[in-house]
């Protein structure tokens, strides 16, 4: 374990009337990249807020270190923060904005200059310093904030959703380049998303939020291979969730049959939450002895790598995610094998996630958040 | 059809304008008698006479004091109070904001008598000088402040709540990064409200009228100029006061046209 | 905490000068000479009732003629291109800068018996006409000074209706007077509200523009008060019973007309 530089310790914060996190425990480590994930409301950002000194929790305490800094204003903590839009001070120009902090404290004009473009170069922005900040790309301005924040040597660097308002392309650039100045400056890195796949990608660990309450902290890797519980296992990529019972240490039967499994220590005759990842099914004829399970194809979608195939298995729909197509109203066998069998203990959100019998509901929510759109405009 | 907009148009506006064209035409009428009806010679009398007039001086100069000071206190006055307004949350902003707009739906001669009782009741439970100056100033900053806030506000509110953050996130002090990062956002609403206090006070007449004890302003030499005898004189006076309002509009547009040209050509460069 | 310290002069300052004075209408109202309670001056003020309706009356016609008159004109603003709305604009915004009294004091010298409009009407043969004091006039006045806080609010709810809702009722078959009595009017009704507002109230309590165009036969409620604060007929206690009447009356309006409005500040739009 590193050595840690954040401590936030029995957390407890109200905004608006709402309890949005209670009893919030969690330990950065000096040097990492550590992600919170979750949907939104989930209380990521107000764990970065919490941290920044923006939010002075009902009670609980901070530590920067071993030292409390519960009650130290934000101006005088050793973090930084990327604001979700960058909040580039629209009056001045691009070496204003990133020369802010080291004015403040004073420092030399000299000094100043060096350090501002040693900034400009390591985002990529030779060249830009007397441009205003309101003539800048969205890409720009991103490198600006990080440029801004980054020259006022922060221990720890927070960024709330930085990467949202790009476009999926910059977004991709912008992911491995952040990772890269983190390596580059070694310094820690706490980064707010809800982009599972962000997440994945750039981080040492990943903390999924769900309602206020970590749901899972561990390795990208961990957090995918060996989810906690039903919410993991859908909020990071795509899972067939199933109910399953732990027949006893290593066997566990799911779908009428058992399997062997990498897991131990449910008891007998538990109850679990099984998961199987889309793509580590395959299709095989129904009348092959491979085949565990057998259904009717309901919906295929070519996806580009792969095809996403529907499949209707006694009323239960699984996704599959595999190179082989299929026809709707094909009947075809699936194939599982215990490696890609994870089993979960029961957990609130049993039963909530993982079936993929209809697509509707997301409909709904898409078109909730066009309505949204909408409001917003009018 | 345009042709009928155009003649609308054209109608309309002569009804606004011809009164104010006939004023500026009399004031260079050479009369003797005070016939505002005859056009009987060009002269520059009536202007020689309004500048040696030393009550309208004093008034103007009193006018231009007021004006000034109630703007300057109603702005700072004001924009801090729209600072802390927009931060209050919704149920103790809907009451702000009912005080802030009630002097600007209700009818100012009842807030002129209302105020006129306050000084009045003051003046006598705590002796002090009688209604003056000092009652026209806090009568002018209390009618000013609304639209102070007023025009601050939005500015408030299309500001990236996180500037401000950002700036203490950088190490500055919250005192400090109001004046680094929030005034200099703001500014446009602070200035525009400072402009509209000080044309509202210059131009206030029925406020003043009631808060003024025996101090002249412009507007209440006015009336009582309208009230006591017609003169040419005041032809004059409207004349000079048209033309600086006109002079004042011109520039400010020129300018607006000018920034709005520089904006363009600023953000053309992207 | 500190939020609360930032309001708090704005907070002394409107509670020392708007709503103590207003407390002090409120008492002086419901309280005689000596300072004892009583229901007289409230009671008096039922005997001015032909003075409130004639103000009410002539605040009406003349909102009315100044909606009729200015619609038009905002309508043909808002239609025009960028460069000619921002003059025409300015062209409506520059008599409203000059002192009001300036421009009451322009239409005396229009209106009177030897004054110029009659002598326009001699050169070409009309007969005389007796214009000054009367409620004409007034109602002239009233229309001429206030019709920019109409035609302003006006022109920025117009202009702010997005051309393709004009182009959707268009595609839907409605022709442009369809288009303009079920799109554009009822879209425009929160200017009309802030705009019949804006006129009405200063219009009802006016006191000048009646002394100065109606003479002494046309006495408005805003004369009343005056002559009991100011004027021959010295008594506060009536003047602030009537003020308070007026208030009220005003008040109530804006509430009813805020109905008719979503929720949109009132006046909000018409400032600059």
């Amino acid at each position: 374990m590193l050595k840690p530089i954040i401590t936030l310790k029995d957390i407890a914060v109200t905004l608006g009337g709402e309890q949005v996190l209670k009893n919030f425990n969690l330990t950065i480590g000096d040097g990492e990249f550590v992600t919170l994930l979750g949907p939104s409301g989930c209380g990521k950002t107000t764990v970065l807020r919490t941290i920044g000194g923006f939010i002075t929790p009902d009670s609980g305490d901070v530590f920067f270190g071993e030292q409390k800094i519960t009650d130290v204003p934000p101006h005088k903590r050793a973090v930084n923060t990327i604001f979700q839009k960058y909040a580039l001070f629209p009056h001045l120009n691009v070496y204003e904005n990133i020369a802010f902090g080291m004015r403040i404290k004073g420092k030399k004009e000299e000094e100043i200059r060096r350090t501002v473009n040693e900034m400009l170069h390591m985002v990529n922005l030779d060249g830009m310093a007397r441009r205003g900040v309101g003539s800048l790309s969205g890409g720009q301005q991103q490198r600006v904030a990080i440029a801004r924040a980054l020259a006022n040597e922060p221990k720890v660097l927070l960024l709330d959703e930085p990467l949202s308002a790009l476009d999926l392309k910059l977004r991709k650039d912008m992911q491995s380049e952040l990772k890269k100045i983190q390596q580059a400056v070694g310094i820690t890195f706490v980064f707010v998303t809800h982009d599972q796949e962000e997440a994945l990608s750039m981080s040492d660990t990943v903390v999924v939020m769900d309602k206020g309450q970590i749901q899972q902290i561990g390795t990208p890797i961990d957090v995918y291979n060996e989810p906690k519980n039903a919410f993991v296992a859908d909020f990071i990529g795509e899972s067939n969730i199933l109910d399953g019972t732990m027949v006893e240490d290593y066997l566990v039967e799911v779908a009428g049959q058992r399997f062997k499994s990498l897991d131990s220590g449910f008891g007998t005759m538990a109850p679990v939450d099984v998961v199987i990842r889309p793509e580590d099914i395959d299709i095989v004829p129904t009348e092959s002895s491979a085949a565990h399970v057998a259904g009717v194809v309901t919906s295929v979608t070519f996806k580009g790598v792969h095809y996403e195939i529907i499949v209707d298995v006694d009323g239960f729909k699984w996704m599959i995610q595999t190179t082989d197509s299929a026809k709707v109203g094909d009947r075809i066998g699936l194939a599982l094998t215990p490696d890609d069998i994870h089993v979960m203990a029961k957990s609130v959100y049993s039963g909530t996630f993982g079936d993929y019998s209809s697509f509707s509901e997301e409909m709904g929510m898409a078109r909730l958040s066009a309505e949204e759109e909408e409001a917003a405009d009018a | 059809m345009k042709i009928l907009s155009k003649i609308y148009t054209t109608l309309l506006f002569l009804f606004l304008y011809a009164p104010i064209l006939v004023l500026i035409v009399f004031s260079f009428n050479d009369t003797q008698t005070s016939s505002r009806t005859q056009f009987s010679g060009f002269t520059l009398r009536w202007y020689e006479r309004l500048f040696e007039d030393r009550y309208i001086l004093e008034a103007l100069f009193n006018t231009l004091l007021i004006a000034v000071v109630s703007a300057l206190c109603a702005t700072v006055l004001g924009t801090l109070a729209a600072v802390g307004i927009n931060r209050l949350k919704k149920l103790p902003r809907r009451v702000m904001m009912n005080i802030t707009n009630f002097p600007m739906v209700n009818p100012e001669i009842v807030t002129g008598v209302s105020m006129m009782l306050l000084f009045v009741a003051a003046t006598s439970m705590f002796g002090g000088k009688n209604l003056g100056m000092w009652t026209l100033i806090i009568a002018h900053i209390t009618f000013c402040l609304p639209y102070v806030i007023l025009s601050v506000l939005p500015k408030l509110r299309q500001m990236n709540p996180n500037l401000y953050e950002a700036a203490q996130d950088l190490g500055c002090p919250p005192v400090r990064a109001f004046f680094k990062v929030v005034l200099p956002e703001i500014m446009p609403g602070v200035i525009t409200g400072m402009i509209m206090a000080f044309t509202l006070s210059i131009d206030d007449f029925v406020i003043s009228y009631f808060t003024s004890g025996t101090t002249q302003t412009l507007p209440i030499y006015i009336y009582t100029m309208t009230r006591r005898r017609i003169s040419p004189e005041i032809n004059a006076l409207s004349t000079v006061l048209f033309v600086c309002i006109m002079a004042l509009l011109i520039v400010i547009n020129v300018r607006q046209s000018k920034a709005e040209k520089e904006q363009n050509e600023k953000g053309g460069t992207e | 905490m500190r939020n609360k310290l930032i309001c708090a002069p704005y907070t002394v300052w409107m509670t020392l000068f708007i709503i103590v004075p207003m407390g002090l209408v409120a008492f002086f109202a419901f309280t005689d000479r000596s300072g004892a309670f009583t229901l007289h001056n409230i009671a008096q003020v039922g005997q001015y009732s032909n003075v409130f309706l004639r103000s009410i009356w002539l605040g009406a016609i003349a909102t009315a003629v100044s909606l009729l008159l200015g619609y038009p004109l905002a309508y043909i603003i808002a239609k025009a291109n960028p460069r000619q709305q921002s003059v025409l604009v300015m062209l409506v915004m520059l008599p409203m800068w000059m002192n009001f009294l300036l421009r009451t004091y322009a239409w005396m010298t229009l209106l009177e018996d030897n004054g110029l409009l009659n002598a326009l009407f001699t050169a070409i043969g009309l007969p005389r006409f007796h214009m000054i004091n009367t409620a004409g006039a007034v109602v002239l006045g009233m229309v001429y000074n206030y019709i920019p806080y109409m035609i302003l609010p006006l022109y920025s709810v117009l202009t702010k209706i997005d051309p393709s809702v004009i182009e959707a009722a268009q595609d839907l078959g409605a022709d442009s007077r369809k288009v303009f009595l079920k799109v554009v009017f009822p879209m425009s009704m929160p200017g009309v509200i802030s705009g019949i507002t804006m006129v009405f109230v200063p219009a009802v309590s006016t006191f000048i523009i009646s002394k100065m165009l109606g003479g002494g036969g046309n006495l408005l409620i805003g004369d009343l008060i005056d002559m009991q604060f100011l004027g021959s007929a010295y008594n506060p206690n009536l003047g602030s019973a009537i003020s308070l009447v007026l208030m009220v009356m005003i008040l109530i309006c804006m509430g009813i007309m805020n109905q008719f409005d979503d929720g949109e500040e009132v006046g909000g739009g018409m400032l600059l």
